[in-house]
This record gives C-alpha cells, structure tokens and sequence, in this order.
C-alpha cells in the first residue's frame, strides 16, 4: 500500500474499533455509511416482506391491519431515508474527494457529524416500535389530519423527530460536497473536466439545500399541531391541511432526484470503463443534470392532482418536460455502449439492468403525469409500481454496480464475479416478477396501503406472484453478503486499477492511503487515467470529434 | 503513471488536516468557512420560506365574522391593539417592548461588521470590543422577547389561540432560536478573538460568524414587517 507523507502514525494503544469511531476519514465515513445503509436496506427489506406475505392472498393472515401499516411506513421511511439517500451520499462520500484529486472533503469533522446523525436518527424513527400505538403508521408521506396527535400515537413523534435529524445530516452533507466542490479540486481539474459523478452529487447537492430544509419546515409545524396546540394544518379552526402537501412535495419531489442522480452518476463511471469508450455527450449529459434539478422544483404538485387544490396544466406540461433531459441521459447512455468492447462484468450487468428498468419507470411515469389518467391511478398500485421501477429498478441497480465496481478500490479485493453474476440474475428476476404485475393490479384498480381485499376482486393471483418475487429478491441478498465476507478474507487481489478505469480514484493504490495522493497524474481531460495509460496526456477535451 | 506527475502539496501543510484543510487547496476567492456559511445561510432561508409560505396561506384563507359577514381581517381583531409596535403600552397596561427589541437588533448588526472590519485592519480588541458589544445586544434581544411572550400570553395570544398564534410563535420561536444559535456563535468568536486566534489574514470564522448574525438580522426585520406592519 502507498502511504502519503501526510499519514500521522496511528498512537498503538488506540483500537481499531476506536480508530472507526473517531475518524474524519472520508473514505471511512464513505464506508459506514454504505454499511448503515445496507443495514436499513435489510431492515426494510424485512418489513417489504411482512407486507407482500400479507398481501399474497385474501383474507389478514399474520398481522394485523395497524401493524400492516406500521410496516409499510416503516418500510419506506427506511428504504428513502436511510438508505437510498445515505448510500449514494455514501459513494459521494467515498469517491467523490478521490475523482476531484483532492485530501479529503473540505470539513472532515461536520463530514464526520453528517453520518452519526444518521444511526441517530434512524434508531429514533425505529424506536417507535416499542412506543405505545407503535411506530408511525400514516405511509411515508404523514399527511394530516391521519398524522394528527388525533390518530397517531408517539411513534409518529419519534418519526418527526428521526426525519428532522436525518434531513439535518443531509443539509450538512451538502454543504460539504459543495464547498469540496467549488473549492478543493487538484491544479488542472476544471469544472468541465470533473467524473459525471460529481456532477450528479453537485446539483443533487444544490436540491438538498434547497429542498431539504422545507422538509424540515413541514415536520416541525406537524409536530407544532401535534404537541403545542398549533392549527397549521386543522381546517376545524383555520388551518389548511393541503398545505402540508404542498409543503412536503414541495421537498420530496426533489427529493426523487436526490434519490436517482447520484446513481446516474454511478451508471455513468461505469458504462465508459466497460464500453472502452469515453461517455457519449459529456457536456450534453452535466446540462441535462442541470435542468432536472431545476425542472425538479416545477413539478411537486403532481403528486396532488387530485386534491383539486392545484394548477393541473403547468404540473401536467412541467412533468412532461422533465422527460426530455432524462430521454437525452438515456440516449447518452445508450450511444456510450454503442460499439463499445463490452466486457460483460458484474458492474455492466448492474448497469444494462438499470437502463432497461429506469426506462420502464420512466415511461409509466410519463403515463402518470397525464392529469386524466393519472385521476385513474392515483393511490393504486401503478403508483406502486411506478415508483419501484425509478429507484429500485434505478437507484438499487445502480447502487450495486457501484459496490461491485468500488470494491476492489474499497478493499484492496475483488468480489467474486460469478457471485456477482448469480445474484444479478435473481434480483432482476424477483424484481420483475415482484413489481410488474403491480402495473396491472394498479390497472385493475387495487388501492394501494390495504391489508386485505375480497377474493372476488381477481387480484389473488397477481399477488401471489408478486410475493414470491419479493422472496426471489430476498434470496438475491444472501449471495451479496455471502460474497462481500468470503472476498474480504481471501478475494482475489486488486491491485490499483483491475478495470482499466479513466478517473483518478484509480491512480491511488486500493485501499487508498490517508489523505490519498502521493501524486497526481496530469489532468487534461475528464479521463485522466486514461491519458496517463496510454500516454496521450493532451487525449479529447471535447466530445464532438476525435 | 506519466512521469510529469504533479505534486500536491507539502506535508506542512497537511499538520492539522481536519481543521485546516480549507487553508490548502485552491487559495485566493472566497474562504471554506465563508463558502460553507453562505450555503448553511441559503439552506436557512428556504427553511424559513417553509414557514412564510404557511403563514401567507393560512393569512390569506383567515375570515372572522364582522357584523354577520364572514370578512378577511389579519392580525384578528382581538388582536389588533395589542400588535401596535409603536405603542409601548399595551390596552391593559403591560410593557410593549418589541420596537426596542426590534432597534437593538438591527444596530448589533452594525456593531457586529464593525468587528469584522476591525479584524481586517488587524485590530484584535477591536474585534473584541465590537463582538462583546454584539453579543450582549444579542442577549438583550432574546430577554426582550421572552418578557414580550410572557406579556402576550398574559392578553390571550397562546400557540392554540387561532393560526394567528401558531404561526407568529413558530415563526418568531424559531427566529429566536436562531438568534440564540447566533449568540453562541458570537460567543465562540469572542473566545477564540480573545485567545488572539484571528488575525488580518485568518478571520475566516468572524466573517462567518458576522454573515449568519447579519442573516438572523434580515428574517428579523421580515418578521418584524409581516407581523406588526403589514
């Protein structure tokens, strides 16, 4: 391993244990929150489980309808909150400091405070299964007057007070990217010449900013009119209760972007290095980011078409738009593979299967914003449907490419390919058969956030088959684990640069040393590992022609 | 690895890596610290957007009945009399002292800039001066506030007491809170300012001390405005 002449000695007396604790090390932060993630990732899973079994035939066979919703909230307050969002902010963690050449992030210890405000607020939200009424059970949305102290207990406390310290977490964390940014990238690394990667954690950054904070704003008044008596959202005496929705889209429309464009930065470090081929339309590919970001504060109001409260043609026409940048990313994408020297390892496999499932998820999103059929389909299982293929299908392949793919940096190991290979194909099966049917029962008119429903309804076989998928998704799980243990002790060796990658995390040695860098290679385009490979240090700058 | 490989930097400037890696990379524009305020401050307003955007819509839908009509009056008119800022007296004889409170804030910022000058001039007791000055104004203020709440709660205006009440507590509760993040910010700068920690060439933090409590300052004179004036 290489060591930088900035790596103080470690003191011998201090535990490795201690070492984890106490360390403003980004790559070590990056690392936790990974594992916390996953941790929450099974957890939820758990609780997705609960649900599907209920759901796999008529009738309430093994909880009950108020832990039946406990379990759905739980799950997705788990999935959204502590996972997807803390695992890319996890790889932004990790690698984004190594893409830019740079030590660290600008604030090693608020770094360091962003992830312990995570298992911090998680345990919270978690703790209210031991609270009297249960933990929260109004779906992840809270809306009132469900979330109200009327009909909910002090789990949906605990879930206010879990959510304002994982937002706050979040906020810090953006702050941080941001100024690592702007502000400690190496000599030569230009703006124009940063991993898509960072492009994505920098305007995701921007929209945790801005959207995050109102998120915050909404919880404390809902726990204002819990706790204090306050009417924000009690129309009995003047209050307004769609005004929580909008406040909260106002937030979580964002936030679905927040929870896919880091994973499109993923899918676009590892499309290049599997195809040969630099990204097809780099700059084309940082504007269509861009406009996403802003298209993303247009849109909030979709959610709540129904409600009647809101302009249905500019949410209608601005969700339309937004299909355009995400069509440009797919034909990116898609003109980056084109002709490429495909070597087909875990990560490309991850990736293909992100292209094609984000693709359905777009597409029957784009259904979706159409106001008359999204009347149609408002709260039932298309929905469902819908948003798992965006960020199970998106955010969850794209999250396991990246595992594949940074591992090896992560360990100095490689994770064993065939593995690799059998757990794609099971959770690309069980995914399909969990959450395709889901399109059809939507269709058929199953309500989503029910316990039970009549044998007569027609819907038993569906979700037969979608149950089973989801313990096909399970059963992907244990090849993971299996194979992240066994490759930590005895997986094959590294080295520095086992992909013949193009961005600087792979001119260190793997693990990294402390403070990363001996020295750089000279930075002349986006791929300068590339360059320095094949001793062409003044390689394309532009996409246009070379 | 090419042989043209760069160097990055010295070790020396890598001694005290968590605290000072702001001070290696990039030098000239705008400091790390500075940087980070002014994204912690943009992530504040739109905090506090969520909030006014709830205050004008529950502002805008609010209706009493006058004379048998339901008509749009805001603030309530129970109200109306004891809200009047320029009135240092409320109807039933308490103290209103919320245009001092308001006055006394607004010129700490002027006391705090003159701390950030003064360190630019490399003049630490003056930095000290202005920030002791600011912090104590700051104290003022929040004292000011509380004995103002204990007023208004004494005619009648609690949280509970119609949305007028929830929102000008959450609005000015959290402002306060604000103020007093702010004080103990203010404080921490004093300390350090005290210690000769900052000089002409390092004041990063005063600045950003000094940004934030100019922040607190403007959602002041916005709450101040849409509260007692508009």
């Amino acid at each position: 391993m290489a060591t930088t002449t900035l790596n103080p000695a470690a003191p011998a007396y201090r535990s490795s244990l201690y070492e984890w604790l106490t360390t403003t090390d980004h790559k070590k932060i990056g690392i936790m929150y990974l594992i916390n993630s996953i941790l929450f990732f099974i957890a939820g899973g758990i609780l997705a489980l609960v649900v599907r079994v209920e759901l796999s035939q008529p009738g309430l066979q093994i909880v009950n309808e108020a832990f039946y919703n406990q379990a759905f909230t739980m799950h997705a307050s788990f999935m959204l909150f502590l996972f997807v969002i803390p695992i890319l902010a996890g790889f932004g963690n990790y690698v984004v400091p190594l893409h830019l050449g740079a030590p660290d992030m600008a604030f090693p210890r608020i770094n360091a405070l962003s992830f312990w405000l995570l298992p911090l607020g998680g345990a919270l939200m978690a703790s209210g299964f031991l609270a009297t009424g249960g933990a929260a059970a109004s779906g992840w949305t809270e809306y009132p007057p469900l979330s109200g102290s009327k009909f909910s207990g002090a789990g949906t406390d605990l879930w206010i007070m879990g959510l304002t310290l994982i937002g706050t977490s979040s906020i810090l964390g953006a702050i941080n990217f941001l100024v690592t940014i702007f502000k400690m990238r190496a000599p030569g690394m230009t703006l124009f010449r940063m991993p898509i990667l960072v492009w994505t954690v920098l305007v995701t950054s921007v929209l945790i900013l801005m959207a995050t904070p109102v998120l915050t704003s909404a919880l404390i008044m809902l726990f204002i009119d819990r706790n204090y008596g306050g009417h924000f959202f009690d129309p009995a005496n003047g209050g307004n209760a769609v005004l929580y929705q909008n406040v909260f889209w106002f937030y979580s429309h964002p936030a679905v972007y927040i929870m896919i464009l880091p994973a499109m930065g993923i899918i676009s470090e590892i499309l290049p290095v599997f195809s040969r081929k630099p990204l097809f339309g780099y700059k084309a590919f940082v504007f269509a980011t861009v406009a996403i970001g802003a298209l993303g504060f247009s849109v909030w109001a979709h959610h709540m078409f129904t409600t009647g409260a809101v302009f249905l043609p500019f949410f209608s026409l601005m969700t339309f738009l937004i299909a355009v940048p995400t069509g440009v990313k797919m034909f990116n994408w898609i003109a980056t593979l084109w002709r490429g020297q495909l070597t087909f390892k875990t990560p490309l496999l991850y990736a293909t299967g992100f292209l094609t499932m984000f693709l359905i998820g777009g597409i029957n999103g784009a259904f979706s914003a159409a106001v008359p059929v999204d009347f149609a389909i408002h709260d039932t299982y298309w929905v469902v449907a819908h948003i798992h293929y965006v960020l199970f299908g998106g955010s969850v392949f794209a999250v396991f490419g990246g595992i594949y793919y940074w591992f090896p940096k992560m360990t100095g190991r490689m994770l064993d390919e065939t593995l690799g290979k059998v757990q794609f194909v099971l959770m690309f099966i069980g995914f399909n058969m969990t959450f395709f049917p889901m399109h059809q029962l939507g269709l058929m008119g199953m309500p989503r956030r029910i316990a039970d429903y009549a044998a007569s309804a027609g819907w038993s076989e569906l979700n037969l088959v979608a149950t089973i998928g989801g313990f096909v998704i399970a059963a992907s799980m244990l090849p993971f684990l299996w194979n992240v243990l066994v490759s930590l002790r005895s997986g094959e060796i590294a080295g520095d640069d086992p992909w013949e990658g193009n961005t600087l995390e792979w001119a260190t040695s793997s693990p990294p040393p402390p403070y990363n860098f001996d020295s750089l290679p000279e930075i002349r385009s986006e791929r300068p590992v590339f360059d320095a490979r094949h001793g062409q240090p003044a390689g394309h700058t532009d996409q246009t022609g070379h | 690895m090419t042989a043209d490989a760069t160097a990055l930097t010295t070790p020396a400037e890598h001694a005290a890596p968590a605290a000072d890696a702001h001070a290696t990379h990039q030098s000239g524009g705008i400091g790390n610290p500075v940087l980070g305020m002014l994204l912690f401050i943009a992530s504040e307003v739109m905090f506090f957007a969520g909030l006014f955007a709830a205050y004008f819509s529950i502002r805008a839908g609010y209706t009493e009945v006058l004379n048998g009509v339901a008509t749009h009056v805001w603030p309530p008119a129970a109200y109306k009399g004891l809200l009047n800022p320029f009135e240092l007296v409320t109807p039933s004889g308490a103290l209103n002292l919320i245009l001092p409170a308001t006055i006394i804030l607004i010129l700490s910022s002027a006391t705090c800039q003159m701390g950030v000058w003064a360190i630019q001039r490399d003049d630490r007791r003056g930095l000290t001066r202005a920030f002791a000055i600011t912090l104590v104004m700051g104290i003022v203020f929040l004292l000011l506030q509380a004995f103002d709440y204990t007023v208004l709660m004494h005619e009648g205006l609690s949280i509970g007491a119609t949305t007028f009440g929830t929102t000008y507590f959450t609005l000015t509760g959290f402002h306060g809170a604000h103020v007093f993040g702010g004080v103990l910010m203010l404080g921490v700068v004093l300390y350090r300012g005290m210690a000769g920690q900052f000089s002409a060439k390092h004041h990063d933090m005063v600045e950003a001390a000094s940004l934030y409590w100019h922040f607190v300052d403007v959602v002041w004179v916005l709450l101040f405005s849409i509260l007692y004036l508009l």
